[in-house]
């Protein structure tokens, strides 16, 4: 219990995961969609703010976890109701809070029918998500892991595009399937542990090898599916394209970023002797992922597709990040998944905007655009510069901390990862030249009108957040780093033990 | 005479049927008769749960483990009443006879968790067989392609043999101990575990259990008797059998004292085969009734495997879990009946649109089909959790890892059918609204709370069921 600080104030954990969890219940007894739109963006709001004054009270400089709430929820077998935050997860919640009120912004005019049940599933949605991101508790963490598919189903399953059927059924099954084995290895933690599911507890323990790779196994498989890493990701594309534009944000920016924190958070601490083992393949598996996602990203027509390979080949890097084990990988990775929820997040809300207007994803229906919208292409360029990692812009920050970490570990698997790079520009600037000018036979686009207010400022912040943590990432990696220092602190205690027992 | 209430309150309700069926009455006044009787008979259960004593000899056991269950039996036989609202599946004529064989099936059930002697188990077990094969016989002739006849034929016949191998286990038990009363058995069978005709006899005996659980090798009935027996008694045959079922497994289970191991390698295989078989062939089912099924007999897996720990954990899992299974299976069968018209039999397709025509059966269709999936955070992904970490607790990995990827497997199945209610609209413009009375909406909001809480909040229900099991 020496990893945690009580919070003995006010319990803002649980309120940041209960807020949206009432206003779901809430909208039950509101029959007009006006309502619901108000009530669900006053509740996303108001979880932003407290989120905000929660990243504001954080200690950085400590490693324990902050404001954690503990208390009895099953006797047997033993569940705790146990939140709480450090470096590593901070700044993922700030980001989950601070970007739903977005969503459902540019869900406003987007979704026109059932919009009550579209209210309740994102506001679900958002429960789930912080409520992962801060659970101690490994069964507390797997309910909401799961928990979240159902309304991320309905989703993509009732507001998605002609294919909805089956990218969302695919969606549901292949995360599930990723996940079941994730549960097995839980309940195997818990007996290894003195029936416990504290998952502070379960971090550098001596397990034997072959548990610590089967274990690595389940959590890999559940992990890796949700990043999703090459060849797990084939589910992703067709979630993204049929999607509407809040679940392809939510997707994007928020629950990739699970299967990272996973790695970080479960498969580093807890079996740190498999993850050394496996990590050769890991990182060439993420190197597949960051060339494989950048080619097929050229070769797409559909701008959705396009961005959606382009998170495998982003995601392909954070991976890199996390399994070069040290500390400017792994920051860098933290940092990254941050960018990416950032810049991906408002790449889906640019193309979700021309798709109201053109009701087409095509490239082609969309060329030659800048003309008629300056405004909106001046953010849509901002945020493509911002996703292949332009100086100035915030991947830059986190791709260069991340091959800087990966040139520690190994220069092949640094070199081998600099192609990706290159591609980023390529797909992206393809893109840009087309939307922005199009070539000869442009469609008629004179109908278009510009971005209104209320599309500015959903778009706004994210343009402050790629300029701020491309100039002044210092600000962010400070929250992160004593964390990560501690973490990687004690993967080297823990290798030095078993050194002297061998 | 308090301790035999909850029984002569059943016994009566039958026989008011039985002289309301020498007239015909309409179909209200039998349906709110049957409410009402169901009411007293679970308030009676209710009232005699503290009881504790015996009767006929020792023969009928009273204790806080039967009470429970018979709780929960009245329980669940008043919901699938309110379900059925007032059985339109069956013939007009015999509806009155229809609802006094629905009171003798609970009879039989109720006496079955209190009965502790083998004779007396085969007489409970067989009173609630013979009148639900009765029940699967009286559904309406006139809806077209329904073999209701050849369902009750089918569930007879296997049920005729599956009694007979238990018999058959009897006698050998018998044989064996020189009794049959079940604390006797108790204390003489566990020295004779080690020898093979032990073990037969036990398994013989378990055969007519695993027929009601519809459980592997015994499951075979299961699909056809789904599809002929009218919804609502199929609702009926899907829950209250099951629970009555893992009553006695659980006090025959307990027989076998510490040496259980040579039990659980034969067994186990059983579990995890009704998992595959229930979970693969309700992959490919049109019927929803045989959807529901097959994967009744994948979840009859689920509790045998809690059963087949021995231990005290593990039934109390096994009953959380058939508690749970109960409640998500008349979520189910709530939507299924309203939907019916005229009780036809339903296939997937007909739940295109469902949220269009009834949002809250919609839901609650919905939420029962995700708890059966085991999906968090309700009953059914609680119910299954603990079932696996206690297997797991006992040494049984690869046993839980098959367990855990048949959820998977199962999910495909469920969601299909989602799919259907909640992401498919009607193509036509005019949609009929399913209208549904105030009670009926009551009961849709009770069962998602109950799925809901029940799973988010298993406590307080699971030290109940501990409380039960200590007193046996």
């Amino acid at each position: 219990m020496d990893q945690l600080i009580i919070n003995t104030g006010f319990p803002i954990l649980s309120w940041l995961i209960f807020m949206p969890l009432a206003a779901t219940l809430l909208l039950i007894f509101f029959k007009s969609d006006s309502a619901a739109r108000w009530i669900a963006l006053s509740a996303t709001s108001i979880t932003a703010l407290m989120a905000l004054k929660l990243v504001f009270a954080f200690d950085k400089t400590t490693s324990k976890y902050q404001f954690v709430e503990m208390h009895a929820w099953v006797q047997s077998p033993t569940i705790q109701y146990v939140i709480g935050v450090d470096g590593i997860s901070i700044l993922l919640l700030l980001m989950t809070a601070l970007i739903m009120p977005f969503c459902v912004l540019a869900s406003w005019s987007y979704i026109k029918n059932r919009v009550r049940t579209y209210m309740i599933c994102l506001l679900a949605m958002e429960t789930a998500m912080i409520g992962v991101f801060v659970a101690l508790d490994f069964v507390l963490f797997y309910i909401l892991w799961e928990a979240m598919l159902i309304p991320m189903y309905l989703l993509i399953g009732i507001w998605g595009g002609p294919r909805k059927i089956y990218a969302s059924i695919k969606f549901f099954l292949y995360t599930l399937a990723g996940s079941v084995l994730l549960l097995v290895a839980i309940i195997w933690l818990y007996t290894a542990n003195s029936y416990s599911f504290f998952i502070p507890d379960m971090a550098w323990q001596n397990y034997s090898l072959t548990a610590q790779s089967l274990l690595f196994i389940a959590f890999f498989l559940a992990f890796a599916i949700k990043v999703p890493m090459f060849p797990f990701h084939t589910w992703l594309p067709a979630a993204h394209v049929e999607a509407p534009t809040a679940g392809s944000v939510i997707l994007a920016s928020i629950l990739l970023k699970m299967g990272t924190y996973g790695f970080l958070r479960f498969a580093l601490p807890i079996t740190p002797d498999a993850t050394i083992q496996y990590l050769p393949y890991v990182l060439w598996l993420s190197i597949a992922g960051i060339v494989y996602g950048g080619f097929t990203a050229l070769a797409q027509q559909d701008m959705k597709k396009l961005v959606a390979y382009s998170s495998v080949s982003h995601m392909g890097f954070v991976t890199l990040g996390i399994f070069a084990l040290n500390s400017e990988g792994i920051e860098g990775a933290i940092l990254q998944m941050i960018n990416h929820g950032v810049t991906t997040g408002a790449l889906f809300l640019c193309i979700g905007m021309i798709y109201e207007r053109t009701h087409s994803r095509e490239l082609l229906s969309a060329t030659g655009i800048g003309k008629v919208m300056p405004v909106f292409v001046t953010f849509f360029t901002i945020f493509g510069l911002s996703s292949f990692a332009f100086p100035g812009t915030n991947s830059f920050v986190g791709e260069f901390m991340i091959l800087a970490g990966a040139f520690k570990y190994d220069v092949t698997i640094a070199l081998a990862a600099i192609p990706g790079a290159v591609l980023a520009a390529a797909y992206i600037l393809r893109m840009l030249q087309k939307v922005i000018w199009g070539g000869e036979n442009n469609p008629d686009q004179s109908y278009l009108a510009d971005l209104n207010f209320r599309e500015i400022i959903t778009l706004t912040p994210f343009l402050i957040f790629v300029f701020w943590i491309g100039l002044g990432p210092g600000v962010f990696l400070d929250y992160i780093h004593t964390s990560v220092n501690h973490l990687l602190e004690q993967m080297q205690v823990y290798q030095a033990a078993i050194a002297v027992v061998n | 005479m308090i301790l035999f209430l909850p029984e002569l309150t059943l016994l009566v309700s039958g026989l008011l049927f039985f002289t309301l069926s020498l007239k015909t009455p309409d179909r209200d006044t039998l349906h709110t008769t049957a409410i009402l009787s169901a009411i007293t008979v679970f308030l009676t259960t209710l009232f005699t749960l503290g009881e504790i004593g015996s009767l006929f000899y020792d023969a009928y056991r009273i204790t806080f483990f039967s009470q429970l269950f018979k709780a929960m039996l009245t329980g669940s036989a008043l919901m699938i009443l309110v379900t059925a609202r007032g059985f339109s599946g069956i013939k007009d004529k015999i509806s009155a006879e229809y609802y006094m064989f629905f009171f003798v099936a609970l009879l039989g059930l109720v006496m079955l968790v209190s009965s502790v002697e083998l004779i007396a188990i085969l007489v409970a077990l067989e009173l609630s067989s013979f009148a639900t094969y009765i029940m699967v016989a009286m559904r309406n002739d006139s809806i077209e392609g329904v073999q209701h006849n050849e369902a009750s034929i089918k569930y007879l016949l296997y049920g005729v043999m599956a009694t007979g191998l238990m018999l058959f286990g009897m006698s050998y038990i018998f044989g064996l101990t020189g009794s049959t009363r079940l604390d006797v058995l108790a204390e003489r069978l566990p020295s004779l575990m080690a020898q093979p005709v032990a073990i037969v006899s036990f398994i013989l005996l378990l055969s007519g259990i695993f027929y009601k659980l519809a459980l592997f090798p015994f499951q075979l009935w299961v699909p056809d008797v789904y599809e002929g027996a009218a919804d609502e008694t199929t609702a009926f045959i899907a829950t209250l059998p099951k629970l009555g079922a893992v009553a006695v497994l659980i006090q025959i289970a307990m027989l076998a004292g510490i040496h259980t191991s040579q039990l659980a390698t034969i067994l186990m295989p059983c579990a995890i085969a009704s998992m595959f078989y229930g979970n693969f062939s309700a992959l490919a089912q049109k019927d929803i009734k045989r959807l529901l099924g097959f994967s009744g007999i994948a979840h009859g897996g689920f509790i045998l495997l809690g059963v087949l720990l021995f231990d005290k954990s593990g039934y109390t899992n096994a009953i959380y879990y058939s508690a749970g299974y109960v409640l998500m299976n008349v979520a189910c069968f709530v939507t299924i009946c309203s939907l019916a018209k005229g009780g036809k039999n339903l296939t997937t397709d007909d739940f295109i649109g469902l949220h269009q025509k009834n949002p809250l059966l919609a839901a609650t269709f919905a939420i029962g089909l995700f708890a059966l999936a085991g999906i968090p955070p309700f009953v059914g992904f609680t119910g299954k959790f603990i079932l696996l970490t206690g297997a797991l607790k006992a040494g049984y990995l690869i046993p839980v890892i098959l367990a855990a990827l048949n959820t998977a497997l199962a999910l495909y199945y469920y969601l299909s059918v989602v799919r259907l209610t909640y992401c498919t609209n009607e193509n036509s413009d005019s949609v009929e609204k399913i209208i549904i009375s105030t009670s009926q909406k009551y009961f849709c909001v009770f069962l998602i709370g109950s799925i809901i809480l029940l799973g988010v909040f298993p406590g307080k229900f699971l030290s109940i069921i501990g409380v039960a099991i200590q007193s046996l």
